[in-house]
């Protein structure tokens, strides 16, 4: 996030778009009900009906995969009736006439075709989110888990900086981060383009950082390395021999499950390192048993970039250990002396590599969280990004103007719906930790939410099986009968191995950022 | 700054405060129920009445604003003869059964009326005014045992203004009021998405975790600041672990410091979906798979054996790292997969 939570309390309009915020971070969910409570305006854009639509001042319903539309035709109404901000743009940000260029024929009754959006509600959106006087924008994978999930970014971004909703409190683009260490995973360099700090890995400084700090030749000479999509792709055709997985499940979060279980089984070798026997790690030729969150020590970053220290609070069970420990062992094997002695040691290593993390410690954080970029001791962190200028070479922003583009997969005869996938409340991703104990005995197995019209026109009721199928798989769930889902539409939460929503779901990927396209597949629907 | 007097000290404030707010700052002890620091004053519950010069009445210390030049005392007669009262009054309806209590040793009711020395209500036999409520345990998050509730609010007040759902409130009157969702339905069919704030905030044992049921009592844990395991706004939970049994007690977090990114505000998975932890599917060795089937090994076998399947395929591996690992585990992975491995095929699972 650009900005922090306390800069919630001083937003006047608050847009959510692709996010179901009140389910996936509901701690969130509770700041923004408070100050729209308070008398904050709320637009929220989803697919599905939402709790958060409850509240909202602008309600709409996009079609899904229509969102850089949508945004692109706010645009084109806010430049048609000059509530944009000149003064921002003038000062900070390249690139204006390219964007109104594209954003031209975005009028709100061409969008209303593409999006299905009433005209009228994107230009009272439109008006709210410029009025501001301060708009914070808020979006999550709704926006991002698209073939065009970069565009989706970019145009919220377009639109934040069109109006000049950013290095305030109270404005700002926030993606909300999904798992506890997303943010931190990122800035840690486990990445396949960029190190730690997010330098990338083909810079000539890249090759010099980690030849002085590590000793070491940037790998492969800086080209950039495959990423979760296409090193499944890889391992499926043979190119990649070994995988070593940690503390994920791809054979329930990733893509298309019968290309994982393909990719995985064609490996020469697989070592996963988890706390339980998941369905990948039943693949595996080792398994290595790992100590979870509160049996140790170590820092996690969160969506406001704070970075906090969690405490060790019990010991692991068996022989179970600290991940960290792990690497520094097989390193020894294989002759790379690492000599860390605690994870406060490591946290040290990672502060003379990342500036962002330069000014922090163990012993530091012990005093609180600090939000990056702290870049020195006595820095006191940086709650609101981007007040002053942007973090490029020229301190300016730029538009990145985007056109509209059908998603990889469209409703057709043949399957005729589209199935979303996404969170419950109750669970967590494979469900690994959230199925044991009290939300596995609340939601016990997978339901898939089916409007009522669809549901009466194929003759099903509450609570019988439903099958959903699509070009890659299918899987069969108890129905949910329920206007939160609009006709044509199905809602298949990801959480349960038995039935994953992933059989459903195509390895494909935005070209840029590749990530897979969840919340779009064509499927049929039948009474199972 | 202004200045007051509380029990013959002077105590300096800044003025819109009220005398609880300065007491307690000075140190000064004033028994609450119905107040709670992270909440709107009510005013209910009586306890905190004080003696405040020039007054002829006793006043409320958590809603009554501090004045310069005040004369405050916080333990006479009097005001312990009234609070007395109050509390012998609440006690008609609260059934003395602490030894079973989940909530022994840190019920608040239980502290003031041991400091004012009551052993039970006087007014106990007075005629049967007490309502039967049916122990509600039908949800696997938190069991409510209205029988013990004092009907302070701080459930009601914490569900409005944190949790952001006023899914219960005081429904009925007089004697029969409870806190209850309305019009008669079960809190599964409620609002209510078992954060578990109430929970937290309950003075007595009229709510509780269920999971922590027999886990440890206040007395036997200790507690530690972590940063929860699920999504990312990375809330602080307090684990309670039992220090006889070595396992998580209960999580729970403190609406009081204002310091933590979530101020004790909690879902329901942070708060009730730890039991996972404790579970016996956990991984305990390593394991090795032959034939086809995982047999348990040491950790130089296993860690052998992977570093015998990396070097064979120096060049041709690939790392996937977790977002739900710490920052140190992260680095080192990604910094195995560079230095080590000569490789940056390493990512995560941001993208899922």
């Amino acid at each position: 996030m650009t900005n922090n939570f306390d800069s919630i309390q001083s937003a006047d309009t608050i847009m959510v778009i692709g996010s179901n915020t009140t389910e996936a971070h509901p701690v969130i969910g509770m700041m923004i009900k408070e100050q729209v409570r308070k008398g904050a305006k709320l637009i929220v854009c989803d697919p599905r009906t939402i709790e958060l639509h409850e509240l909202a001042t602008v309600k709409i319903n996009q079609r899904s995969g229509s969102d850089v539309a949508l945004l692109n035709g706010m645009m084109n109404v806010i430049l048609a009736e000059n509530l944009h901000n000149p003064k921002f743009i003038e000062e900070r940000v390249e690139k204006f006439e390219e964007l109104k260029a594209t954003v031209e024929k975005y009028t709100p009754e061409y969008v209303e075709g593409i999006t299905g959006v009433p005209a009228d509600t994107i230009r009272e959106a439109a008006r709210t989110y410029a009025a501001g006087p301060n708009s914070a924008l808020f979006y999550t994978m709704g926006i991002t888990q698209h073939t065009t999930g970069t565009n989706n970014v970019r145009s919220c971004c377009n639109l934040a900086l069109l109006c000049g909703m950013m290095g305030r409190p109270g404005t700002g683009v926030n993606p909300l981060r999904g798992q506890n260490n997303v943010q931190g995973a990122c800035d840690m360099g486990a990445l396949p383009a960029t190190l730690p700090g997010y330098l990338k890995v083909g810079l000539p400084a890249a090759a010099e950082k980690i030849e002085k700090l590590w000793g070491c030749k940037i790998p492969e000479e800086g080209k950039v390395g495959l990423s979760v999509v296409t090193m499944m792709k890889a391992a499926g055709n043979g190119e990649l021999k070994a995988l070593y997985i940690m503390g994920e499940n791809p054979m329930v979060t990733d893509p298309n499950t019968n290309h994982v279980a393909h990719a995985l089984d064609t490996l020469d070798f697989l070592v996963v390192q988890d706390i339980f026997l998941t369905e990948t790690a039943e693949r595996a030729d080792v398994v290595l048993p790992a100590a979870c969150w509160p049996e140790k020590t170590g820092t996690y970053s969160n969506t406001i970039r704070a970075v906090q220290l969690s405490h060790k609070a019990c010991d692991s069970p068996g022989e179970a250990r600290e991940d960290w420990t792990i690497f520094v062992e097989l390193a020894k094997r294989l002759g790379h002396n690492w000599d860390f002695k605690s994870s406060s040691e490591v946290f040290d290593d990672i502060a003379r590599f990342v500036p962002a993390y330069a000014g922090m410690s163990h012993e530091r954080l012990e005093k609180g969280y600090l939000q990056w970029p702290c870049p020195t001791p006595e820095h006191p962190g940086t709650p609101n990004l981007h007040a002053v200028q942007f973090s490029r070479p020229n301190g300016m922003a730029t538009f990145s103007p985007c056109e509209w583009a059908a998603p990889h997969e469209w409703p057709d005869e043949e399957y005729p719906f589209i199935a979303n996938t996404g969170r419950n409340l109750y669970h967590y991703h494979s469900g690994s930790m959230s199925r044991r104990g009290p939300s596995g005995r609340y939601v016990k197995g997978l339901y898939i939410e089916v409007n009522p019209a669809d549901a009466a026109a194929m003759g099903i009721c509450e609570g019988e099986n439903v099958k959903v199928e699509s070009r890659r798989g299918e899987v069969t769930g108890v129905a949910r009968i329920t206007e939160s889902v609009p006709e044509k539409m199905v809602f298949v939460p990801f959480h349960f191995g038995e039935a994953p929503a992933n059989m459903l779901t195509a390895s494909v990927w935005d070209p840029t950022s590749e990530t897979p396209p969840f919340k779009v597949s064509a499927v049929k629907v039948s009474k199972a | 700054m202004a200045n007051a007097t509380i029990n013959g000290r002077s105590v300096e404030f800044e003025p819109g405060k009220t005398i609880l707010q300065v007491a307690r700052a000075a140190d000064i002890y004033i028994p609450v129920l119905c107040e709670h620091p992270a909440l709107e004053i009510a005013g209910a519950c009586r306890v905190c009445l004080v003696e405040v010069e020039k007054n002829p009445k006793l006043l409320t210390a958590c809603s009554t604003p501090i004045m310069d030049g005040m004369v405050i005392e916080t333990n006479t007669e009097k005001v312990r003869a009234a609070r007395k009262a109050v509390i012998e009054l609440l006690l008609i309806r609260h059934p003395l059964e602490c030894f079973s209590c989940s909530s022994n040793g840190k019920c608040e009711l239980q502290a003031i009326a041991y400091d004012l020395g009551i052993e039970k209500s006087p007014f106990w036999e007075e005629g049967d005014t007490c309502v039967e409520h049916k122990l509600d345990d039908s949800n696997p998050f938190y069991i409510r045992d209205l029988n013990k509730c004092i009907l302070c609010g701080r459930c009601i007040r914490v569900c409005d203004k944190l949790s952001q759902y006023h899914a219960i409130d005081f429904q009925q009157r007089g004697i029969h009021t409870a806190v209850q969702p309305p019009v008669g339905r079960k809190l599964e069919e409620s609002d209510c998405t078992f954060c578990g704030q109430c929970v937290a905030v309950c003075p007595v044992g009229a709510l509780y975790e269920k999971p922590s049921v027999g886990k440890g009592r206040p007395w036997e844990v200790e507690t530690t600041k972590t940063i929860c395991t699920y999504c990312g706004v990375g809330c602080e939970l307090l684990v309670e672990v039992n220090k006889r049994t070595g396992k998580i007690a209960n999580v729970t977090s403190d609406h009081t410091n204002m310091n933590s990114v979530n101020k004790g505000r909690t879902c329901v998975k942070g708060r009730f979906s730890w039991e996972f932890v404790n579970h016996p599917d956990r991984l305990k060795t390593p394991l090795i798979k032959e034939n086809g089937e995982f047999r348990k090994a040491t950790w130089d076998e296993a860690l052998d054996k992977v570093a015998e399947g990396l070097k064979r395929n120096m060049g041709k591996t690939g790392f996937f790292s977790s977002a739900r690992c710490t920052n140190e585990e992260n680095y080192l992975m990604q910094r195995f997969a560079r230095e080590v491995m000569g490789t940056n095929n390493i990512d995560h699972c941001a993208h899922l």
